[in-house]
């Protein structure tokens, strides 16, 4: 078996998401290369062959793959990864873009964010937002795989002394380019990696609120995300939407302020280890999954879990 | 420029699914099943890009059981003016959608096809990529913002760091996501107008693709229930059992 794992960065740091892939790639078993593919990205490389398991790290360092184009990096992947029997790479919107093209070009399936590995050809996965746990056996001498971080512990991201090697591929698919980018600016820790995530729904009323949450994260060192409904109606920015079509968090404390608990919102949060609904519904489901639910006027009980939280931390 | 728009027939977002007693799949018998929203969106983003004089026709197709013919006769009633009904009722993995979906894309040469980001039953966020891959086009996935602009479209993505745009040659792919428009409702008169469009069907095997799966569902259980929790009295109290209880402060 011989694994290639594709390493998330942002050209200056390996994304902690990488390690739980490379997880995964151990639960597996066999052989693990990580491809960093980026621009001036030989940062990320020395850290990736840092990373536990590694066996070798293969760098494709061009202008083409600056910006993670999914066209750029199919056929690089595609080409790179041809004879291996593993690629994997995280279920983050960088994986879920180009991936599929990957598995394309080869002429084989996907298996998308898998949460668990049975053995080499076969992987567990949600289906229907998570009410659903499907066991799923892929017949393709390549498994072009996307892995849900949440479901393994990350390795070790130090320790390991693997090999670096330049590769001379560049595969710039012309038919697309990078206008510009919009990033989320936070001092905060990233939501999807967060040991403490406090979030907020349509109950906020406005983005305003979300400060009274916000002065509550930076006593925790949590990050904030929020519901679908807070970020259809403008509260908050897309790249805090946790949910089934958003992002997958399980962090050991999930607070839900607001939050009625639809089924798609679950999705995203209901692995997290405890966690506590603040709520002036009692009928609200998210009780139902909530270790500590709180009924109350969320105006009144965020500001005095400001002032608790001050007391005892 | 022709706009091709793929709709898939899933479970109602609405319905809590139950997992088969014998594991093999979830119970799909007398559930209500409706366009899946990404789809919806998908049909809106094609009906306003026509409304603005940049689409001159809208083709939906769907793959799928006859029912299905009723999902596109929906996005018939929404706007779109044809439907292309490829017919199965074996499973459709993605892989083989966009393969289907290819073959209609050669015949039809779009200028561009617009697909949902994701199923809401296989959560598999796969087939337009796909699709772009075997056809050799662009990709804009999980856009929240679509111009076309000549022989180029910019798309706008919601991405985990927040937005990025993206500028595409046509033909291209667009896969939407949720903040990308308000889908309208199809009004009655449109309903009964949309029962006189045409739609054609097909089968895969009219259109030369092989549908033998490459994945195997082994089985599919229920998620592990989470242990009911407790109700606090107040604030004070959530933070002791946060701190002395569950220890995660
Ligand atoms: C295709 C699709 C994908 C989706 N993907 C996602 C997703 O990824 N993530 C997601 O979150 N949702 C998603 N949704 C939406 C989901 O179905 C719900 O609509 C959404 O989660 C509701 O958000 P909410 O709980 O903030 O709002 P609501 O359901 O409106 O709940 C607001 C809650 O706030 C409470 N509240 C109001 N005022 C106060 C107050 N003063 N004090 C205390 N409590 C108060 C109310 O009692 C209520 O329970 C998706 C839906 C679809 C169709
Ligand atoms: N059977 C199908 N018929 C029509 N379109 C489909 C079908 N399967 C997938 N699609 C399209 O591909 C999108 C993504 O699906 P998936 O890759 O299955 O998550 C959907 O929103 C549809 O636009």
């Amino acid at each position: 078996m011989s694994i290639l794992v594709f390493a998330e960065h942002d050209n200056s740091s390996l994304k902690q998401a990488t390690l739980s892939v490379l997880a995964a790639a151990k639960e597996i078993g066999g052989d693990i290369d990580v491809l960093v593919a980026g621009e001036n990205c030989g940062a990320v490389a020395e850290q990736a062959a840092k990373a536990e398991g590694v066996n070798k790290v293969l760098v494709a360092d061009n202008a083409a793959y600056g910006h993670n184009l999914g066209e750029n990096l199919g056929e690089l992947v595609a080409e790179v990864g041809n004879g291996y029997s593993h690629i994997l790479a995280a279920a983050g919107t960088t994986g879920k873009d180009f991936m599929p093209r990957v598995a394309a070009l080869l002429d084989v399936a996907q298996v998308s964010d898998i949460m668990g590995v049975v053995d080499a050809d076969t992987f567990v996965r949600p289906i229907y937002a998570g009410n659903a746990i499907a066991t799923v056996k892929s017949k393709d001498s390549t498994k072009v795989i996307t892995v849900r971080p949440t479901g393994f512990d990350p390795v070790a991201g130090e320790g390991g002394s693997a090999s670096v090697e330049n590769l001379d591929v560049v595969k710039d698919a012309g038919i697309s380019s990078f206008v510009s980018e919009e990033l989320a600016k936070s001092d905060r820790p990233d939501l999807a990696s967060a040991s403490i995530v406090i979030s907020g729904g349509r109950g906020m009323q406005n983005g305003e609120n979300f400060k009274m949450l916000e002065q509550v994260a930076d006593l925790l060192g949590a990050a904030v995300g929020a519901s679908r409904a807070a970020v259809d109606a403008g509260f908050v920015p897309n790249d805090m939407q946790v949910g089934q079509t958003g992002k997958i968090v399980a962090p050991q404390l999930y607070v839900a302020v607001g939050i009625s608990g639809a089924i798609q919102h679950l999705a995203g949060m209901g692995d997290s280890k405890v966690i506590v609904a603040i709520n002036k519904d009692e009928e609200a489901p998210i009780f139902q999954v909530a270790d500590y639910g709180l009924v109350a006027d969320l105006f009144e009980a965020v500001p005095q879990l400001e002032e608790e939280l001050k007391k005892v931390l | 420029m022709k706009v091709l728009v793929a709709v898939k027939r899933v479970i109602d977002y609405n319905v809590k699914v139950r997992v088969k007693p014998d594991n093999s799949g979830v119970d799909l018998a007398n559930v209500k099943m409706a366009m899946n929203p990404f789809c919806e969106i998908a049909v809106e983003e094609a009906v306003r890009l026509k409304e603005k004089g940049v689409a001159s026709e809208i083709v939906v197709v769907s793959i799928g059981p006859k029912a299905a013919q009723e999902q596109i006769r929906t996005a018939l009633a929404l706007g779109a003016d044809r439907g292309i009904h490829v017919e199965t009722d074996e499973e459709v993995q993605s892989l083989e959608a966009a393969k289907l979906l290819k073959a209609i894309v050669e015949k039809e040469e779009p200028k561009l096809v617009i697909l949902g980001k994701q199923s809401i039953d296989s959560d598999n966020n796969q087939t337009g990529q796909m699709l772009a891959a075997l056809t050799g086009m662009a990709q804009g996935t999980f856009a929240s913002e679509v111009v076309v602009d000549g022989e180029k479209v910019n798309v706008t993505r919601e991405v985990d760091g927040g937005l990025m745009t993206v500028s595409l040659n046509l033909p291209a792919v667009v896969t939407t996501d949720l903040r990308l428009n308000e889908p309208r409702y199809a009004s009655l008169p449109n309903i009964m107008k949309a029962k006189k469009k045409p739609l054609d069907a097909t089968t895969p095997a009219d259109l030369g693709v092989d549908m033998a799966h490459r994945l195997e569902t082994v089985k599919v259980e229920a998620p592990a229930a989470r242990k009911a929790g407790i109700k606090v009295e107040d604030v004070a109290q959530l933070v002791d059992k946060l701190k002395n209880e569950a220890k995660v402060i």
